[in-house]
C-alpha cells in the first residue's frame, strides 16, 4: 500500500505573507503606543516638578500648578465609583441571578448595552440641564453625570463575571440550605470579584480621561479644598479634573503645560490599574489562603 | 434491537458447545450398551478412556463461562445462564465419569449380559438414557415442563435400583458363588442411579436457568 | 410503614408541556442505600431532586403529589427549604467544591446554620472529613484550596460538605461519573459505611456500582418507575421485561 506523505513540500506563500503581516500588525500597534507614551513624555518631563504637583494654580501670582486638579480627579473617581459600583453590580446581581427571562430583561439588557454606545458629550449635556439645574457647576453634578456614564461598564463586567461562575456553585450552596442571597454574598460576589474589579478599572480610565461629560457639569475650578469641611463642601463646588485643565491649557495654547499635565495623567493611570490589579490579586478568591 | 450482538453471540456458542457436550455424552451412553450388547471387547476397552474428551470439553465451557463473567459482566437471565452452564457441565462430566467407570466394570467383568442379574436391568438402562435425554434437552432448548419430567422421572430409576438390589441380594442368598458378578452387577446399578440423579441435577439447573430458584429455593 | 425515611405517592412532574414523571410511588427505607437506575432522559435525576426541592429554582416546574419525609409532607407550603435542605444534603455529579479552603468549604453549611464557635466549627469540619474518608488525606492542609485537589478527593470533599450539616439523607447525582476507577471505589466504601447513619439515594449510570452498592434499586423508564425491589431481585430476577431487556444491556 502507498502510503501518505507528512512531509511538506512546500509552505505556502500566502501563508508567510499573512505571517508577515500580523506580525507588522502586533508592531505597529505596539509602537504606535510606545511612541505616543514617550512622545507624551519626551514634550511633558521638563514641566513635571515638585511645585507643579503640589501647589495650586493661581493666575494672579502667575503660578501654574496642579494639585487641585489631582485631587478634584480623584475626588470625582472616588464620588463616581461611590454611586456606580453598587448600582452597577446590584443591577447585575438582578438581571443575572433574580430577573426572570422575558421582555422586561430583555429591554433592560439592550438598554444597558446602549448606553455603553452613547458619545459622552450626550451625557454631559443631560447633565448639565438635569443635575446642573439642582446642584449648579458642581463636583456632585459631575459625579452623578459620570456615574451613569460608567454604569453600564460596571454592570456589564460584573454580568459577564457572574456568567462564568460556574452553575455547581449555585447548586452546590443552596443544595446544603443556603439562602439566594448567602449564596450570592458569599459564593457568587467573591467568584466574580476579578470581573467585577476589570470593570471598575475600566471605568477609572473613562473618568479620568472624560472631558467633555465633565466640562459642562464639574466645570473647571482649581482650588484645593480647605480642611475637612472644605471637602464636603467640594462637593457643591466646581472641579476640574486632570483633563479638563488639560484641555483648558491646550485652548490656551500653553503645550509645555500640557503635555506636564498629561505626564501626570498617564502615570496616575497607571498607578490606578496597578493598584486594582494588586487589589484583584488580594481579593481573587483562588487564590485566597 | 440489541445493542449487545458479541455478547449474544457468546452465548450462542456457549449453549452449542453445551449441547455438544451433552450430545457427547448420550453417544457414549448409547456406544457403551451396544458395545455390551454386541460383546464387544475393543471397543468397550476403548471406551474406558473416552472420559477425557469430555473432561476437555468441560474445561472449555468453563473458561467460556468465567470469560462472560469477567468481560460482560452478566445480570438477571444472563447470569442464571452462564452459572447454570457452569453446574451443568459438572454434571455432565459426572455423567462422563461414570460410563468410563462402568466400561472398566465392564471389561473386568468380560461383558456380562445384565438381564442375566435382574430382569430390571435392561428396562433401567433405558429408563436413565431416557432421563438423561430430556434432562439435556430440556437445559439447551430452555424447555422448563420438560426439566420437570426428568426430576419426576428419577423416583422410576430409584425403584429400579432397588428392585436390582433385592434381586441380587436373593441371588446371593440362595447361591454364592456369583458374588463377585452380583457385586459388580450391584455397581452398575449404582451408577446408573447416579447417571439418573445427574440427569436430575440438569432438569433442576433448567429450572434455575429461567426462575432463579431451585429445589424452591431462591438462589438468584 | 414506620421505618420508610421516605414516602413518594402519587408524584407528577411537569417541565412546562412535558410530563416528566408520571405518577411515582415509591418508598425509601432508613439506613439503606437506594440506587435510581434507567436510560438518559428517564426522569432519575430529576425525581432525585424532587427529594430535597431543587426543581424549584428551575424555571416552569410544577410538582404535584406528595413527598413525606419522616411523616411531613416536604412540598407543603410551611415547609423551609433551608432546614429541608439540612435535613436532605446532595453531591452532584461534577465535584463543585467552592472557590475557597478545605476548612472554609467544610463550614459553608455549619455557617448558614448560624454556627460561628470557632472550636465547634473546627470539631465539626474534622468529624465531617473523618466520615467522608478524607481527613487523613487532608489534615495537614485545610487552608489549601480546596480546587488544588485531585478530582476523587474534591467529590469526597463535598460529601464531607453535605455531611457538615448533619443531613439525615444524602442525595448523590451520579457521584463517580467523572472520576477514575480507584476514587469511585473509595466513594462507593464510603456510601456503604455512609448508609449505617444516613439514608443515601443514589444515580448511576453505572449498573455495577447500583448492584454493588446499593440495597434496593429503583428502575425509571420515560418518567415512569417500572420496577423497584431489592437490588439482588433486580439483578437476579427482575419482575418487568423492561427492566431484564435494561440491565442486561438489550435496550434497543
Amino acid at each position: 500500500m502507498e502510503h501518505a506523505s507528512i512531509m511538506n513540500k512546500k509552505r505556502r506563500v500566502s501563508d508567510q505573507l499573512l505571517e508577515a503581516l500580523i506580525y507588522l500588525c502586533a508592531f505597529l500597534a505596539v509602537g504606535l503606543l510606545l511612541g505616543i507614551i514617550g512622545y507624551v513624555f519626551w514634550r511633558g518631563f521638563r514641566t513635571v516638578n515638585w511645585s507643579f504637583l503640589v501647589t495650586e494654580q493661581s493666575p494672579t501670582k502667575g503660578i501654574m500648578g496642579i494639585a487641585g486638579n489631582i485631587v478634584n480627579t480623584l475626588y470625582i473617581v472616588v464620588l463616581t465609583l461611590l454611586a456606580a459600583t453598587p448600582i452597577g453590580v446590584g443591577g447585575a446581581i438582578y438581571l443575572n441571578e433574580y430577573a426572570k427571562p422575558g421582555k422586561f430583561v430583555s429591554l433592560v439588557q439592550f438598554t444597558i448595552e446602549t448606553l455603553t454606545g452613547i458619545p459622552s458629550i450626550i451625557f454631559g449635556l443631560f447633565g448639565n440641564v438635569f443635575f446642573g439645574k439642582i446642584f449648579g457647576y458642581s463636583m456632585l453634578t459631575g459625579a452623578l453625570t459620570l456615574t451613569i456614564m460608567v454604569l453600564p461598564l460596571i454592570a456589564r463586567n460584573t454580568q459577564e463575571a457572574l456568567r462564568t461562575v460556574p452553575d455547581s456553585y449555585r447548586s452546590g450552596a443552596l443544595g446544603i440550605g443556603a439562602t439566594k442571597w448567602y449564596m450570592i454574598r458569599t459564593i457568587l460576589l467573591p467568584s466574580a470579584m476579578p470581573g467585577i474589579l476589570t470593570g471598575v478599572i475600566l471605568a477609572i480610565g473613562r473618568i479620568v480621561g472624560e472631558s467633555a461629560a465633565l466640562l459642562f457639569t464639574a466645570g473647571s475650578g482649581y482650588y484645593l479644598p480647605k480642611g475637612g469641611m472644605g471637602l464636603f463642601r467640594k462637593l457643591f463646588e466646581s472641579g476640574g479634573t486632570m483633563t479638563i485643565e488639560l484641555y483648558l491649557q491646550m485652548a490656551k495654547g500653553k503645550y509645555d503645560v500640557a503635555f506636564g499635565i498629561a505626564c501626570v495623567l498617564l502615570a496616575l493611570v497607571l498607578l490606578l490599574n496597578l493598584l486594582t490589579k494588586y487589589l484583584a490579586g488580594r481579593l481573587n478568591v483562588e487564590n485566597r489562603k | 434491537m440489541s445493542p449487545r450482538k458479541l455478547f449474544e453471540q457468546e452465548l450462542e456458542e456457549l449453549r452449542q458447545d453445551v449441547l455438544q457436550m451433552a450430545e457427547w455424552v448420550q453417544d457414549g451412553y448409547d456406544c457403551l450398551f451396544a458395545a455390551l450388547e454386541k460383546k464387544d471387547g475393543d471397543q468397550m476397552r476403548r471406551y474406558v478412556r473416552h472420559d477425557r474428551t469430555i473432561e476437555d470439553m468441560q474445561r472449555n465451557i468453563e473458561s467460556q463461562c468465567l470469560s462472560l463473567l469477567t468481560r460482560q459482566t452478566p445480570v438477571a437471565r444472563d447470569l442464571r445462564t452462564v452459572s447454570a452452564a457452569l453446574k451443568v457441565v459438572t454434571d455432565l462430566e459426572r455423567i462422563g465419569n461414570h460410563l468410563s467407570d462402568m466400561a472398566e466394570l465392564f471389561v473386568r467383568m468380560d461383558l456380562p449380559e445384565l438381564s442375566r442379574y435382574s430382569p430390571a436391568f435392561p428396562d433401567m438402562v433405558r429408563e436413565t438414557r431416557t432421563l438423561i435425554g430430556k434432562a439435556a434437552r430440556a437445559f439447551v432448548e430452555r424447555n422448563m415442563a420438560m426439566g420437570q419430567e426428568a426430576i419426576d422421572a428419577d423416583d422410576g430409576i430409584d425403584d429400579f435400583f432397588n428392585r436390582i438390589k433385592e434381586d441380587l441380594v436373593k441371588e446371593l442368598k440362595k447361591d454364592g458363588s456369583d458374588a463377585d458378578g452380583c457385586v459388580d452387577a450391584l455397581m452398575t446399578a449404582k451408577y446408573l442411579e447416579k447417571i439418573g440423579d445427574h440427569g436430575v441435577n440438569i432438569g433442576q439447573w433448567e429450572i434455575f436457568q429461567e426462575t432463579g430458584e431451585i429445589d424452591e429455593i431462591r438462589l438468584l | 410503614m414506620q421505618d420508610s425515611k421516605i414516602s413518594v405517592s402519587s408524584l407528577n412532574l411537569f417541565y412546562g408541556e412535558n410530563h416528566a414523571l408520571k405518577d411515582i410511588n415509591i418508598k425509601i427505607r432508613e439506613n439503606t442505600v437506594m440506587a435510581l437506575i434507567g436510560p438518559s432522559g428517564c426522569g432519575k435525576s430529576t425525581f432525585l431532586k424532587c427529594l430535597n426541592r431543587m426543581n424549584d429554582l428551575v424555571d416552569g416546574v410544577k410538582v404535584d403529589g406528595k413527598v413525606l419525609l419522616d411523616g411531613e409532607d416536604i412540598y407543603d407550603p410551611g415547609v423551609d427549604t433551608t432546614l429541608l435542605r439540612k435535613k436532605v444534603g446532595m453531591v452532584f455529579q461534577q465535584p463543585n467544591p467552592f472557590p475557597m479552603s478545605i476548612y472554609d468549604n467544610i463550614a459553608y453549611g455549619p455557617r448558614i446554620h448560624g454556627i460561628k464557635n470557632k472550636s465547634r466549627l473546627d470539631e465539626i469540619v474534622e468529624n465531617a472529613l473523618k466520615g467522608a474518608a478524607i481527613f487523613d488525606e487532608v489534615k495537614d492542609r485545610l487552608k489549601a484550596p480546596a480546587l488544588g485537589l485531585s478530582g476523587g478527593q474534591q467529590q469526597r470533599l463535598c460529601i464531607a460538605r453535605a455531611l457538615a450539616v448533619e443531613p439525615e439523607v444524602l442525595l448523590m447525582d451520579e457521584p463517580t461519573s467523572a472520576l477514575d476507577p480507584i476514587s469511585t471505589l473509595k466513594i462507593e466504601e464510603l456510601m456503604n459505611d455512609l448508609k449505617k447513619r444516613y439514608t443515601v439515594v443514589v444515580v448511576t449510570h453505572n449498573m455495577q456500582q447500583a448492584a454493588r452498592v446499593s440495597d434496593e434499586t429503583a428502575f425509571f423508564l420515560l418518567g415512569e418507575l417500572v420496577e423497584a425491589d431489592e437490588t439482588m431481585n433486580i439483578f437476579g430476577h427482575p419482575k418487568d421485561k423492561r427492566t431484564e431487556d435494561y440491565i442486561t444491556g438489550r435496550f434497543g
